[in-house]
C-alpha cells in the first residue's frame, strides 16, 4: 500500500497532509514552525525521508530546515541537534541561513545591481528563498531560488548554500526588474535524462537554460509575447509564472506565463502560446499529469488586476493534448462566490497509477482529485492562506 | 560582563529560549556585541537581527535601551552602564503588524 504526503507550506507554518492511496482519509500534522511563512517545503526524490523547508518572516529573514525522517523532527542542516553550536574557533555554525550573493573577483562578473520598478539601478538584496529543489539522485544536494533573483545549491545537506553566479552574471542581469510579487526565482527544472541541463525561471525577468549544470546560463524567451512591456518580444523582461515538464519528454515544456499558457518543444529554444479556448490565460500554477506527458493542468485567473477565479468559479482546465483543447473540471469544486487565489508553487500531481492533483488557496483549503482531476474533495478548508503543495508518492 | 536581552516571540520559538536571556559580552557592550554573543549562544538565530549580507539590522527590528530608541545608532555604539552591568535588559523587538 502507498502512502501519499502533502508538504503544504503556508502564511503561518507547514502542515504534512498524510493519506493511503485511496486519498479519501487524511492525517494533518502541523503547523510546523508556527507563525512563519513557508514559502517552500519539499522532499528528495532520491530519498524521501529528507525534507527541505524555507521558513522565512519579514521580520526575521531567512532560516532553512531539514528533516531526516519524512517530517516528524526537524533541525536547522548547520547546527544539528546535539552537536556544539560553534566550531573549533569559537564561531557560530547558522551557516544553513546564510545566502550571500557571490560578488567576488573570481567569478568573472560580480553584479551589484538590478533594475527597480522604476528603472532605476536597485542594489540585490537577499530577501527569501522561494523554491528549493532537492537532486534528483543525491538527497545531500539541493537548489534553492532566491529572492532578489539568484541560484543557490548546496551539496552537504543544505549546510552551507553557495551561489551560481553564471546565472546572475551571464550579461542581462542588471537589466533584470521584479514583478509585483518581488523578483523571485521560482522555478528550478532538473531535466532527468541530462544531468547537465537545468532551467530557472524568475519574475519578472523569463526563463534562463543552462547545459553545463548551472555553469553558465542564457535566455530563452523567444515566442513570449508580454504586452505589458516596451518591447513585448524582448530577450528579457517577461513575468514568467511556473513551468513545468513530464520527465519521459523533457525538452517538452509547459509554461504558464503572466498573461498565456505556453509550450515549448525543443527545451525553450522558442515557444507558442496554446491558451486555447481557456475563459482566462493568466494564472500561477501549471503542472503535467504523471503518466500522460500531454495533459496539462491550469487554474485560470481572472486578470493581473483580478487575482481571483473568472465569475466566481473555481475551474480547473485540463488539455489532453499538450494545450490550446481545454475542458473544465468542476466536480467538487466551488462554482459560486469562489475569489481565492491559486499561487505558482501551490499545485502538483502525485505518481499513483490513478494520478492525484492537488491544489492549495489563498483561503486555506487543499483540494484533491485521486482520478485525474474528474473529481474533487476538500482536505482541510481552514489553513492559512497555502503558498505551496508538493506531494510524496512513497512506496 | 553579564548583559540581558529580551527577544521576540518567534526567535523564543526558534532558539527553544525564554523571553529574557542573559548572555556574557566580553567586548564593549553595544547592539553588535550583544547580537554577536547572542548569536553564539544560539546559531539559529544567526542573521534573524543582523541581515547576514549587509550586517545591518533587519528592516523590521529596533532596539531599546534604558527606554530610548536606539534602533538607529552605529551598531557598535557603547550602550548605557544600566544595559553594560545587567540592570536593564536590550530590548529587541519586532515591529508591531497585524496578521
Amino acid at each position: 500500500m502507498s502512502i501519499v504526503r502533502l508538504l503544504v507550506g503556508t502564511r503561518k507554518g507547514a502542515f504534512i497532509l498524510t493519506s493511503d492511496e485511496t486519498r479519501k482519509d487524511w492525517q494533518v500534522d502541523g503547523p510546523h514552525f508556527a507563525g512563519w511563512e513557508v514559502y517552500h517545503i519539499k522532499g528528495s526524490q532520491a530519498d524521501p525521508n529528507r525534507i527541505y523547508a524555507s521558513q522565512t518572516s519579514e521580520w526575521f529573514g531567512q532560516v532553512i530546515q531539514r528533516s531526516n525522517d519524512g517530517g516528524k523532527s526537524w533541525e536547522q542542516p548547520g547546527t544539528p541537534a546535539g552537536e556544539a553550536t560553534t566550531d573549533e574557533q569559537g564561531m557560530p555554525k547558522g551557516e544553513s541561513n546564510k545566502f550571500v550573493y557571490d560578488t567576488s573577483e573570481a567569478t568573472g562578473k560580480p553584479l551589484t545591481t538590478h533594475q527597480w520598478y522604476d528603472g532605476t539601478a536597485h542594489p540585490w538584496e537577499f530577501k527569501r528563498v522561494w523554491h528549493l529543489e532537492p537532486s534528483l539522485n543525491d538527497p545531500d544536494t539541493v537548489y534553492a531560488g532566491v529572492e532578489d533573483a539568484a541560484l543557490f545549491r548546496s551539496s552537504d545537506g543544505a549546510r552551507t548554500w553557495q551561489e551560481m553566479p553564471g546565472l546572475r552574471g551571464h550579461g542581462t542581469g542588471k537589466d533584470w526588474s521584479p514583478g509585483a510579487g518581488g523578483m523571485c526565482l521560482h522555478t528550478i527544472l532538473l531535466d532527468p535524462t541530462d544531468p547537465q541541463r537545468m532551467y530557472v525561471a524568475i519574475s519578472a525577468a523569463g526563463a534562463f537554460r543552462s547545459d553545463d549544470a548551472g555553469e553558465t546560463w542564457r535566455p530563452i524567451n523567444n515566442g513570449l509575447v508580454s504586452e505589458y512591456i516596451p518591447d513585448p518580444t524582448a530577450e528579457i523582461g517577461h513575468c514568467v509564472h511556473r513551468i513545468d515538464m513530464h520527465p519521459s519528454q523533457p525538452n517538452v515544456l509547459y509554461m504558464q506565463k503572466h498573461w498565456d499558457v505556453m509550450r515549448s518543444e525543443n527545451g525553450g529554444e522558442s515557444w507558442t502560446e496554446v491558451s486555447g479556448d481557456l475563459p482566462s490565460d493568466f494564472g500561477f500554477p501549471i503542472a503535467v499529469h504523471a503518466h500522460e506527458p500531454e495533459t496539462i493542468y491550469v487554474i485560470p485567473i481572472t486578470s493581473d488586476s483580478l487575482h481571483y477565479p473568472p465569475e466566481g468559479k473555481l475551474r480547473v482546465y485540463r488539455s489532453r493534448g499538450g494545450g490550446n483543447d481545454w475542458e473544465a473540471l468542476t466536480n467538487g469544486l466551488p462554482q459560486q462566490d469562489c475569489y481565492v487565489n491559486i499561487l505558482r508553487d501551490a499545485m502538483c500531481v502525485d505518481k499513483l497509477d490513478s494520478c492525484g492533483i492537488y491544489f492549495g488557496t489563498t483561503g486555506g483549503q487543499v483540494y484533491c482529485s485521486a482520478d485525474s482531476g474528474d473529481n474533487w474533495q476538500a482536505i482541510v478548508r481552514d489553513l492559512p492562506p497555502a503558498l505551496s503543495v508538493e506531494v510524496q508518492t512513497i512506496g | 560582563m553579564t548583559v540581558r536581552v529580551q527577544i521576540p516571540f518567534h526567535l523564543q520559538t526558534l532558539a527553544h529560549c525564554n523571553k529574557e536571556i542573559e548572555l556574557a559580552v566580553e567586548d564593549a557592550v553595544s547592539v553588535a556585541s550583544i547580537v554577536r554573543a547572542l548569536e553564539a549562544r544560539y546559531p539559529m538565530l544567526s542573521g534573524t537581527v543582523l541581515d547576514h549580507y549587509t550586517g545591518q539590522r533587519q528592516p523590521k527590528i529596533r532596539f531599546f535601551a534604558c527606554g530610548e530608541d536606539v534602533s538607529l545608532l552605529p551598531l557598535e555604539t557603547e550602550l548605557p552602564p544600566d544595559i553594560a552591568n545587567g540592570n536593564e535588559p536590550l530590548m529587541i523587538v519586532g515591529a508591531i503588524s497585524g496578521g
